[in-house]
């Protein structure tokens, strides 16, 4: 089959607006780095945004059909890859994350997300959009549930929410009922309320963190340190922002982690409200336009993969952001496309190569 | 492919759903746009002042303290930097964690950190907490190294007193200390705050408005590390005021050196305008162990010695006063018109109300120019007899006896001088009249300090006029501050009693004699060559005959012994008092104060350029060093001399004539004579000098 494929049906306006957002981002790594020893870390993340593009125009390229051929076979292997860490993986502040391949290191929970994605919009595809039934439900549930479980024990429990909204994701486009997701949503909240009393599943210093944002100041010191700061930083920031390079909370390493986590915050801090508000309009455009490439896509996994693309980069954007105003609790979800960090700029701009692969392809057959 | 697999082609996911997800999307992001509005635009003043709390730290900068000299300027007490640790709790995640690491580092004991960290534990949590002074450099490097586990930790630079060593005048100066608890409810202390540094005894204390300065701070712009990034203004510390004492350095050292380690105090003083110049308590204490905080089992230590070194007993020991008491006995008896005809008979004691009082010699007929140089009782029991309680009351309240003195020193002890009322009043009887011959010579319920004694002594040699005692030199201070000073230590202070020139005469002649060779004379063997010295006895039972009797004799029951000498004799330019306790025998306290007067002279004749000439030594021939020495005979002279200076010496042909001349009580006998060589030798005793010239390198500070 010879099927007519041009650039010109890539999504050039999005792109657009996520450079934009990678510039932001740029800057902001460059001001939060200047005088510490991670200082050039800009560098680097125009290095890895660089290779994210060029990673975002290969897969754009691939049909995505293939890639659902390709995802069972990929699941297993990061499902395999994830036991391995678990085994010989390297200890890094506590917590087992990555494996060493020769001279990299790999991260394999990152690539995870990427896999689940494809492998939950086949798997709904394939049920084909009519009513689910409770065994095919629990299917997905197990699908999703066995990564997700690797990675908390590595432990890293960000990441392991990020995999959540593409099951939710799927279940909801997928076709579950009202009632089905009703009598879930109970039984989840109990068993969550049962491995929040039971104190095995989360560590005390996890349970910390998730409460800590509640009343940072009960223990302003302690856990509720990093939320202070970051509150104190973004408040401070008022309207227009104390301006580029001059965030005393940033500048002062009050605010932790600025360039990653915390970029947000740090962002904000220097720009103010109109620059925040700003950010916050792009990540919204470029939402909105994902999800109208899922309305315009050639058939129903095209579909269900940018809304899984759509799930993951808005959960990330929510959580993150609500950490940083006091809204949620700090969980270590870096902000899609501005937080440093390789895995998650490879990630964001292949899981939008993948979206660009269906938006290209929507005028298909 | 994929797609041939399927049935679902053609297949959409439906519009519905997606504008669900999509208004999903918008309500999440206004939500985080409503925070964002609440946090920036609402509450943007209150963080912007807390990002400024976040990074401005005001660090104090300590005033320095006031440097204290003597009073020819010279250093007495210094400071040396040092660096002190506090413990700021704000900063910390969980310092209770961290304690034993700190302990470790800091070289404390970690029950002890504790139990500060409790003490101050009602602070507000901002006050940072004195934990260590004066770390060593190690101590410094562990703090700096641990910056990041430690962030509670905080140094601070300060200036640290250093006292001269070996306790030299450390009553008089006092020491200074971290404020405590208590005194922080004392208005006078409302202004500071824990950790501060105030002086907790003698001059330091009294003075210490004017010496500790002001504190200045300093804003730092710290990162959250604590570390210091810049800082925005500095308001400089006021460094305090230095004092000049009115001690001299060179005769503190030879009242130190003369008592030597015997427990007593030495006081003197100036008569002529009350400047204290040497105060001596022993036992001493360093008080640069008070510096830094002191050890808990040193503190101890000081606190239950039996010999009380923490107490000025200059100022603090309350004593009878034996004997001294009877120039008092007889400037009442000679003013009442009693004591110029008193006559009697010393059988070694007399018969009073049907007890028997002793007299520890027999001395056969006493009249009052003898009865003091012979100390004799018997005259003053009858004296005391004829007086009664009342009037011997009444002239010693105007001496000042049972009242402080006024002098410029924290918790002077006023003493006590009995009377009919007070009888009446604290053990409801009547005086009884035995009791009256028991005061007469200074014993029963009477009790003085030694600077009673010493300003009453040089009232009574200048003629009535009595003075206040001070350290400080009232031109140094501010005339509310002299004002205040008068109100906060009242006493007796500056006064005028009239009395007699006869009666002057007749009892500092007879103070005189108690130093000149004599059968009955109490104190002959302190006797000074060439300078008009005058004084008085003292030796206070601190046990009744009659229990002693009963007792093992033990250096506690041994008596008391005084002596409070001047000269010279009539108004005079130094008095001394010395207290040995348990000293036994009254010539002993004579001869210390004897040494104290000889360096006094020794010094201002010096300074006069007053000294005999030192007797030039005849040159040797060479060759001739086997024949006999031309000098020999004048040498020995010399030798025998010195030897008879210091015990009992029969009166020769020089002294006799020196005598006279001193009782003459011309200009010339005012201003010590020119004395010649072998006089001087005899007169000052042997090893003064030498120690004093030894010891006065060592007062320039050096650190402990």
């Amino acid at each position: 089959m010879r099927r007519f494929l041009s650039f010109r049906d890539f999504d050039w306006l999005l792109l657009l607006a996520v450079l934009v957002l990678c510039a932001i981002s740029l800057a902001e790594v460059y001001s939060t780095t200047m005088h510490t020893r991670f200082a050039s870390f800009e560098t680097k993340q125009m290095l890895w945004i660089a290779a994210g593009l060029a990673g975002m125009f290969v897969l754009a390229k691939i049909d995505y059909h293939r890639l659902l051929d390709w995802a069972p076979w990929a699941y297993a292997v990061f499902v395999v890859s994830l036991v391995a860490v678990r085994v010989v993986g390297r200890k890094v502040m506590g917590a087992r994350r990555w494996i060493a391949l020769g001279p990299f290191e790999f991260q394999p929970s990152e690539w995870v997300k990427l896999v689940l994605v494809l492998v939950v919009a086949r798997y709904f595809a394939n049920l084909g959009g009519r009513n689910l039934t409770w065994r095919e439900i629990f299917k997905a549930f197990a699908l999703v549930g066995v990564p997700m479980l690797l990675v908390l024990v590595q432990p890293d429990l960000g990441t392991t929410l990020t995999y959540s909204p593409i099951l939710v994701a799927g279940l909801f486009l997928g076709g579950i009922s009202f009632r089905q997701a009703a009598i879930l949503l109970f039984c989840g909240t109990s068993l969550i309320v049962g491995a929040w009393s039971s104190g095995k599943i989360l560590k005390p210093y996890q349970k910390a963190r998730l409460t800590s944002f509640i009343n940072p100041d009960v223990d302003p010191r302690g856990s509720g340190y990093q939320i202070r700061q970051s509150l104190i930083a973004v408040g401070s920031g008022g309207i227009w922002g104390k301006g580029a390079e001059k965030g005393s909370q940033t500048q002062g390493y009050f605010l932790p982690i600025p360039y990653t986590d915390f970029i947000f915050a740090a962002f904000s801090e220097e720009h103010g409200f109109v620059g925040a508000i700003s950010v916050l309009l792009l990540y919204f455009f470029i939402l909105m336009r994902l999800i109208q490439n899922a309305q315009t896509a050639a058939d129903l996994p095209g579909s269900l993969i940018i809304m899984g693309v759509v799930a993951v980069l808005t959960f990330q954007i929510v959580v993150n952001v609500g950490m940083v105003i006091g809204f949620m609790p700090v969980t270590g979800i870096p902000l899609p496309l501005m937080s440093y960090g390789g895995s998650s700029v490879l990630f964001t701009f292949l899981a939008l190569g993948v979206a660009m692969n269906v938006r290209m392809r929507r005028f298909v057959n | 492919m994929y797609e041939g697999e399927g049935s679902n082609r053609g297949e959409k996911l439906s519009t519905f759903k997606l504008t669900v997800v999509q208004y999903g999307i918008l309500c999440m992001l206004l939500a985080l746009a409503c925070g964002l509005w609440r946090l920036q635009v609402l509450g943007a003043a209150e963080y912007r002042q807390l990002a400024q709390q976040n990074r401005i730290r005001q660090v104090p900068i300590l005033a320095p303290r006031g440097k204290l000299f003597d009073r020819y300027g010279r250093l007495l007490v210094d400071n040396y930097p040092s660096v002190s640790c506090f413990l700021v709790r704000e900063q910390s995640h969980a310092v209770d964690a961290d304690l034993p690491l700190i302990a470790r580092g800091l070289n404390l004991d970690l029950d002890q950190l504790r139990s500060t960290l409790r003490h101050y534990r009602g602070l507000p949590g901002y006050q940072p907490i004195p934990i260590k002074q004066d770390i060593t450099p190690d101590e410094q490097a562990f703090i700096a190294a641990h910056r990041n586990e430690l962030p509670e930790l905080e140094t601070i630079g300060v200036e640290r007193r250093l006292y001269p060593p070996d306790g030299f005048a450390a009553h008089l100066i006092g020491y200074v200390g971290e404020v405590s608890e208590d005194d922080l409810n004392d208005p006078r202390f409302a202004a500071d705050e824990p950790g501060d540094v105030v002086g907790k005894a003698g001059v330091e204390e009294t003075y210490d408005e004017i010496l500790r300065g002001q504190d200045g701070s300093r804003d730092v712009i710290v990162d959250s590390h604590g570390r210091e990034v810049g800082y925005f203004g500095t308001q400089n510390a006021i460094p305090g005021h230095d004092l000049r004492l009115t001690i001299d350095n060179d005769l503190q050292r030879a009242a130190e050196l003369a008592l030597g380690d015997r427990e007593g105090a030495v006081v003197a003083m100036d008569p002529r305008n009350g400047e204290i110049l040497a105060m001596v308590s022993h036992p001493s204490y360093d008080p640069n162990k008070f510096a830094v905080k002191i050890d808990r089992a040193d503190w101890n230590k000081l606190l239950t010695d039996p010999e009380h070194p923490l107490m000025n007993k200059a100022i603090q020991a309350q004593l009878a006063p034996g004997s001294t008491f009877k120039v008092l006995m007889s400037v009442a008896g000679l003013t009442e018109g009693i004591a110029q005809n008193l006559h009697v008979v010393c059988n070694g004691g007399a018969d009073f109300y049907g007890h028997f009082y002793h007299c520890d010699r027999h001395h056969g007929a006493v009249d009052i120019y003898n009865a003091i140089p012979d100390s004799c009782d018997t005259f003053f029991y009858n004296l005391a007899d004829r007086l009664g309680i009342d009037r011997i009351d009444k002239y010693a309240k105007e001496f000042g006896f049972g009242e402080k003195t006024g002098v410029d020193l924290p918790d002077e002890e006023p003493g006590l001088m009995p009377s009919a009322e007070w009888v009446l009043k604290n053990f409801h009887h009547k005086w009884y009249a035995g009791e009256t011959i028991s005061v007469g010579i200074g014993q029963g319920a009477i009790e003085v300090t030694p600077i009673q004694l010493a300003r009453y002594i040089s009232g009574v040699a200048s003629d009535g006029h009595l003075v206040r005692p001070h350290a400080v030199f009232p031109s140094e201070l501010s005339p509310e501050f002299r004002k205040a000073l008068l109100d906060t230590y009242p006493g007796s202070g500056d006064g005028y009693v009239p009395i007699d020139p006869q009666t002057w005469m007749i009892i500092t002649d007879g103070m005189a004699q108690v130093t000149e060779p004599g059968a009955f004379h109490t104190a002959g063997s302190a006797h000074l060559n060439g300078i008009d010295f005058a004084g008085k006895t003292g030796t206070a039972e601190v046990i009744s005959d009659a229990a002693l009797s009963h007792m093992a004799h033990s250096r506690d029951t041994e008596p008391n012994v005084w002596f409070v000498g001047v000269t010279p004799r009539r108004n005079p330019e130094l008095v001394v008092a010395v207290l040995w306790q348990h000293g036994e025998f009254s010539y002993y306290s004579a001869r210390i104060a004897s040494r104290i007067v000889a360096a006094y002279v020794d010094k201002q004749r010096r300074l006069a350029h007053n000294l005999p000439p030192a007797a030039a030594q005849a040159p040797v021939e060479v060759g001739a060093v086997w024949g006999v020495p031309p000098s020999a005979g004048k040498g020995a002279g010399a030798m025998a001399h010195m030897q008879g200076g210091h015990f009992f010496v029969e009166p020769d042909a020089d002294k006799a004539d020196l005598v006279a001349q001193n009782s003459r009580n011309s200009p010339a006998a005012r201003s010590p004579l020119p004395v010649t060589g072998a006089q001087a030798a005899g007169a000052i005793p042997d090893a003064l000098p030498e120690e004093l010239s030894a010891a006065l390198p060592k007062l320039a500070g050096t650190r402990p």
